[in-house]
């Protein structure tokens, strides 16, 4: 037990929220090379192979920046709902769904003027996420139904739902894999080739298209929505002390819902990147863990924009340096990438407290000391 | 007569799928009742399945891999005591936290060491549990009513199902009759009370918690060395969320919760029985349908038609000795 009592107000900004991470990422990783030594690799080959992955060629890069996109996404959807204290775990059924609804937008609507689909497909995706996060929203604001329970349970349901889709409702038929039909080339999103050609740079395949630029525009959207609007307010106080926020005359379950439902549109969003921008059909699990490791995004960039992009860059050098260490390294597979978000999640969330008296104290103490020489 | 038998059978199933969701709800009494959230069952149920697994794979015996897996678990619940407990993290974040790695970690060096994409070796005779055969169950089987009772729903299940429906009233025993329950029920509804009269909170939490992971080692060991001879990837399938959501239901008493748990057994094995059966008026289920409705069924019972549960009053809130 640490007796290291710390005055909050003397804490320069920089320690808590840039120095004290740091070192909490510094350990999960620790953790993480000892996890790859265990496997039988040697951890300091693996970091090298993930810088070169992911920074080494052009082509690598852009794949980190496309998983960037879809870690900004589900990091905001799970920051969202943290700020009114909800866990909302389901980040990855409502990408699944709001996949769902990118398609059937843009499907049915495919006729319209492209940047109308476009647009009308992005609110589809947004829709159909809200609506998958608002029944958990309402059992835990009506019933008291814990809703990291149900949006796990949702995850489940959801996966079963769209399998049933894909096999008996919307399923190509010309093929024999659980997936739909490609979207009409018209409507694809443009992607990076087509800019880097301009550029002058040639790259054969990238699936980094136009939905980084909604990922970075969300970032702003969702900053302005929890600090710069009444109902951002409203909501952080439900979430910070629900009682008082009654007293105050702020309905909690009116934010619960609104929290969540956003927070579900945002997860929704993966579905554009994913749909519009990459596959142009919906394939069974396209989700592929993105919605879990919104957790780990949020909490290490501390529920903030500002955090939340460089947390998702953080993961999408991971994930996209990573399959280059499971290419080279037999005895590593994706999953190992799976721990090192636990691990993370755990050191930047869970146990965000181990060092931080600590920290605190010792830059408390030597700026004092140097206010007094 | 095939009528009475399939009735034995579901029965028999129901008790069989149910023993790792009573071992589940069992831990989680013990943590909840003291005041720390347990949503990490799943995950700990995971690894104590991967660690019986590996255990009896190298040591040749299913006991000693019960053993390592008690170990694992209990490690597991002092990290998540030492994260929410002693350093007072948030007890969701640290329960999300442990989840996430030991779906990862398992399956990570399930393939490292193993790689047969995730799955360890399959386990022989003698690295598993066996069904056990009560004595008699072959004579007495052609009896009516006894006989059926005896040795199709009684007779030939794993070690894990009897321990686990014995667990239930010694749980409840330790829980409501012991002064241990006592103080363990009191640190979950009012920790300050409780350190008044000198029992340290954080004591009890941890112990709360070592008991915890060892009930629900025989869960995860019941999944990967007795119903099935190896361990897979992700091979607990929710049944953590499951038992959570039926210690809730049965408000956080054994007996209560014992029955949610054999109800959703029982869904789980008629959900076996329906797929592909063509229902009159209906049609044909989904199978779809039919897989996804334990975890309709957890929603429905968590949205409380039948009643609100009500919590121990201090869970999820870490316990700070004022100075």
């Amino acid at each position: 037990m640490s007796n290291i009592v710390v005055d909050k107000s003397k804490v320069p900004w920089w320690v808590s929220n840039v120095i004290v991470p740091l070192v909490n990422l510094t350990l999960a990783l620790l953790v993480s090379g000892l996890f790859v030594f265990i496997a039988g690799e040697n951890p300091i080959e693996a970091v090298k192979l993930i810088i070169f992955g992911s920074f080494g060629y052009i082509q690598g890069f852009a794949y980190t920046l496309y998983y960037t996109t879809n870690f900004i996404f589900t990091g905001l959807a799970f920051a969202v709902a943290f700020h009114c204290r909800l866990f909302n775990i389901g980040g990855e059924g409502q990408a699944y769904i709001g996949g769902l609804g990118v398609f059937l937008v843009a499907i049915n609507l495919s006729f319209l003027p492209v940047p109308i689909v476009w647009l009308l497909a992005i609110f589809g995706a947004f829709l159909f996420g809200a609506a998958w996060a608002y029944i958990p929203a309402y059992l835990q604001s009506k019933r008291g139904s814990h809703v990291v329970i149900t949006t796990i349970m949702f995850n489940f349901i959801a996966s079963s739902l769209m399998i049933y889709l894909l096999v008996d409702v919307i399923r190509d038929t010309n093929q024999m894999a659980p997936h739909t039909v490609k979207l009409p080339e018209a409507i694809w999103l443009p992607s990076f080739e087509a800019f880097s050609g301009i550029l002058g740079i040639k790259i054969r395949y990238s699936p980094l298209n136009l939905t980084f630029l909604l990922a970075i525009a969300s970032l702003f959207f969702v900053w302005f929505l929890v600090w710069k609007t009444k109902w951002g307010y409203e909501m952080r106080a439900v979430g910070h002390n629900t009682q008082a926020a009654i007293y105050a005359g702020i309905s909690p379950h009116k934010n619960i819902i609104i929290a969540m439902c956003i927070s579900g549109g945002l997860a929704g969003l993966l579905g554009v990147n994913e749909i519009l921008g990459v596959s142009h059909k919906i394939q069974a699990g396209f989700p592929a863990g993105y919605g879990f490791t919104g957790i780990a995004v949020a909490l290490m960039g501390r529920n903030h924009p500002i955090g939340i992009l460089p947390a998702a860059f953080l993961f999408g050098i991971l994930y996209q340096g990573g399959s280059e260490v499971t290419f080279e390294m037999p005895n590593i597979t994706r999953y190992m990438f799976v721990a090192v978000q636990g691990l993370i999640i755990l050191f930047s969330g869970a146990l965000e407290n181990l060092f931080r008296p600590q920290i605190e104290s010792f830059f408390v103490r030597r700026l004092n000391r140097e206010v007094n020489a | 007569m095939e009528f009475l038998s399939d009735i034995a059978s579901l029965i028999n199933s129901t008790l069989r799928i149910s023993t790792p969701l009573v071992f589940a709800a069992m831990a989680g009494i013990f943590a909840e009742r003291s005041g720390v959230i347990d949503f990490s069952l799943e995950g700990k149920m995971l690894m104590a399945a991967f660690v019986a697994a590996v255990g009896s794979y190298y040591l040749g015996n299913p006991w000693l891999g019960l053993l390592l897996a008690i170990i694992a678990c209990v490690c597991l619940s002092m990290l998540h005591g030492f994260a929410s407990v002693t350093h007072k993290g948030d007890q969701v974040v640290s329960c999300v936290a442990i989840n996430i790695l030991i779906i990862g970690l398992t399956t990570a060096l399930a393939a490292a060491w193993f790689g047969q994409a995730g799955l360890t070796p399959t386990l022989n005779e003698d690295q598993r549990f066996l069904e056990i055969h009560l004595p008699f169950a072959e004579a007495l089987r052609d009896i009516p009513i006894i006989g059926t009772l005896y040795s199709d729903i009684l007779s030939g299940h794993y070690v894990f199902v009897y321990l686990a429906y014995l667990s239930v009233p010694i749980v409840f025993w330790i829980v409501f009759k012991t002064s241990f329950g006592l103080r363990l029920r009191a640190v979950g509804e009012n920790p300050s009370a409780v350190d008044t009269a000198g029992i340290n909170v954080f004591a009890m939490r941890y112990k709360a918690l070592a008991v915890n992971g060892v009930l629900i080692a025989f869960a995860g060991a019941h999944l990967s060395t007795a119903v099935n001879a190896n361990f897979f990837r992700e091979m607990s399938a929710g049944r953590g969320y499951l038992a959570l959501a039926a210690m809730i239901f049965g408000k956080w008493h054994p007996k209560t919760a014992l029955i949610a748990c054999l109800l959703f057994g029982f869904t789980d094995a008629l959900q076996i029985r329906l797929q592909g059966v063509e229902l009159p008026a209906i049609g044909e289920i989904p199978v779809q349908l039919i897989q996804a409705l334990p975890y309709i069924l957890t929603v429905v019972l968590l949205a409380g038609f039948v009643g609100k549960a009500i919590a121990p009053n201090a869970i999820g809130q870490p316990y700070i000795k004022e100075r």
